[in-house]
């Protein structure tokens, strides 16, 4: 019996369990009711392959190995339970890039390994692992180290920064196929010739995410999502593993749709943030909008207290500035006595506000802010004309109405929250500084648009003892 | 040889449609949870990782499989984890 669960079916039968339970949670991650049932499926399909993996006879030591499990487990674990929703964003860039180094570090071991003997199939699957796996790593750590701020968020551009890339990439092929023929040509043994093609991919992960600027941050996240799927459906190649294939690519699947719909949501194709650039361009374009006419109208707590204490239906917009400031309890707060007042409260999320795919959707579940409540930009602007008072909490360029209105404006055409429609537009700010983007938004201008100036979570938690006494 | 390439390449393209079959439709509502959901699933290469560190090879194998098996596992129990935090804040009312 021993003998069975040692066999190599019994280990293939399990992996094609894996995949469907992988398959079986995807599935179920993509409706709010069964997602997390879902994640816990997937989870399992995990655990069946880890457990049939070290029972497989081929594994003779198990020291090092136990020892790197429980490490990982325990880093992985107490990371996830401390780590604040706010910063969120940086964890999953975090981990994301350490499923590309795991991926780069097992294309890396099979190719040095000489008791393998490695196909030209092979041999090109450990290339693109380790090219895919370096680039994963040090893009998703510049992703980090602009999220936490570690590192300025704006674009980093430079002369002939297209053509540098261009090198790296002719760069990496040129050792990618002579990791394949081994003809020799190139002088250098096996090892370095590794050496170098690491270094290459760590180099080009940094190039190809310095251009991209903190607005442009969900799309770059849920890209290099699908990369690291790509780069372990590559290691499957590499040692003729069916579960790698087919997780690596679901994976890789879901991030590329992810990145699109990301991408419509800012109006752009991939190819234009990837080296657009787009702080850097608007810059220079800002001041053909120099036709904005009106003046910044401030408001106090009490009045806009008066209003909303008047309204029917009040619309909160979060964006980043929600986060940064950390409004979402006094948000959750506010809208439940709106709504004890008889109010229709809806939060209208923009699926680029803040610097993750659903980053506001998730720090408002953590305020425990109904699901239901929350609608997305095509709901909520035909009704637009019916709400009585928007309130934009720290979003900008996803309310600009220039994306409706000015031709000239590097945003036209990108959908966005028309806030501008409601009857009274309540926008809480800190100052008049621009977006992310950099551009000028006619919102703080218009007729209806009143300026609450102060920290978002103060102002917000001013309405709410107003709303108390 | 050329034939196990076939098979593999067949479950790749496989996979790939069934992966954006599956995903199509995420409201967005869902999108950092399925993202980090995902990115524990692609550390499926963790299988890769503990073949390459505990099979009886070279010191360097075992030196980089068990990096990998390091990195691999925080990717996986950390993600799953988080995963798992977040949707817990996913309510109804």
């Amino acid at each position: 019996m021993n003998m069975f669960f040692q066999s190599e079916l019994f280990i293939n039968l399990s992996y094609i369990l894996a995949s469907i339970l992988f398959i079986f949670g995807l599935k179920m991650l993509s409706s709010p009711e069964t997602a997390q049932r879902g994640n816990f499926i997937s989870a399992l399909g995990m655990l069946l392959a880890i457990v049939v993996t070290l029972m497989s006879n081929n594994i003779i030591s198990y020291q090092w190995l136990s020892i790197a499990l429980i490490a990982g487990a325990i880093v992985g674990a107490s990371a996830a339970s401390f780590v604040k929703m706010t910063t969120m964003p940086e964890l999953v860039a975090l981990f994301n890039g350490f499923g590309g180094i795991a991926s780069l570090l097992v294309g890396s071991a099979e190719f040095l390994n000489i008791t393998s003997m490695l196909s030209a199939i092979a041999l090109s699957a450990v290339f693109l692992t380790v090219l895919i796996g370096g680039v994963t790593f040090t893009g998703s750590l510049l992703a980090f180290g602009k999220l936490s701020e570690i590192i300025d968020g704006k674009p980093f551009l430079y002369f002939g920064q297209r053509i540098v890339l261009v090198i790296f990439i002719i760069l990496a092929f040129t050792l990618g196929i002579e990791i394949v023929v081994d003809s020799g040509l190139l002088g250098i043994s096996r090892f370095y010739l590794l050496v170098s093609l690491v270094l290459i991919a760590l180099i080009l992960g940094i190039l190809l995410t310095a251009p991209i600027g903190g607005a442009d941050m969900p799309v770059i996240i849920a890209l290099l999502n699908s990369y690291s799927g790509v780069a372990a459906a590559a290691a499957g190649f590499v040692i003729n593993n069916n579960v790698l294939i087919v997780a690596g690519s679901l994976v890789g699947a879901s991030g590329l749709i992810l990145t699109n719909i990301m991408c419509k949501a800012m109006n752009r194709s991939l190819a234009n943030v990837l080296f657009g650039g787009f702080g850097a361009v608007t810059a220079s374009g800002g001041n053909n909008s120099g036709e904005i006419q009106g003046e910044v109208k401030p408001i106090n707590a009490s009045d806009a207290y008066l209003i909303l204490e008047a309204a029917n239906s009040v619309l909160f917009v979060p964006g980043y500035g929600m986060a940064v400031s950390q409004a979402q309890h006094s948000v959750r707060e506010l809208g439940e006595l709106l709504e004890e007042n008889g109010c229709e409260v809806n939060y209208g999320i923009h699926p680029v506000a803040g610097r993750m795919p659903g980053h506001m959707n998730v720090l408002l579940a953590e305020a425990n802010v109904s699901y239901d409540l929350l609608v997305e930009p095509e709901d909520v602007n035909p009704i637009m004309d019916t709400v009585d008072v928007c309130v934009v909490i720290g979003a900008n360029d996803v309310v600009n109405p220039d994306a409706r209105e000015n031709e000239g404006s590097p945003i036209y055409g990108m959908p966005v929250i028309e806030v501008d429609r409601a009857k009274t537009v309540f926008i809480l700010k800190r100052s008049m500084a621009s977006g992310f983007a950099g551009i000028d938004n006619p919102l703080f201008l218009k007729e209806n648009s009143r300026m609450l100036f102060g920290d978002a979570k103060e102002s917000i938690s001013t309405l709410v003892s107003e709303f108390k006494s | 040889m050329d034939s196990l390439f076939i098979m593999l390449l067949f479950v790749l393209i496989l996979a790939v449609f069934l992966g954006f079959e599956l995903i199509n439709k995420v409201p967005s509502t869902l999108h950092t949870p399925l993202m980090s959901g995902a990115n524990a699933i692609s550390g499926i290469t963790i299988v890769g990782a503990i073949l390459s560190s505990g099979t009886d090879s070279a010191f360097l194998t075992t030196v980089l499989g068990t990096g990998a098996v390091f990195f691999a596992t925080i990717n996986v129990v950390g993600g799953y984890l988080v995963t798992n935090r977040m949707l817990g804040m996913f309510k109804k009312k």
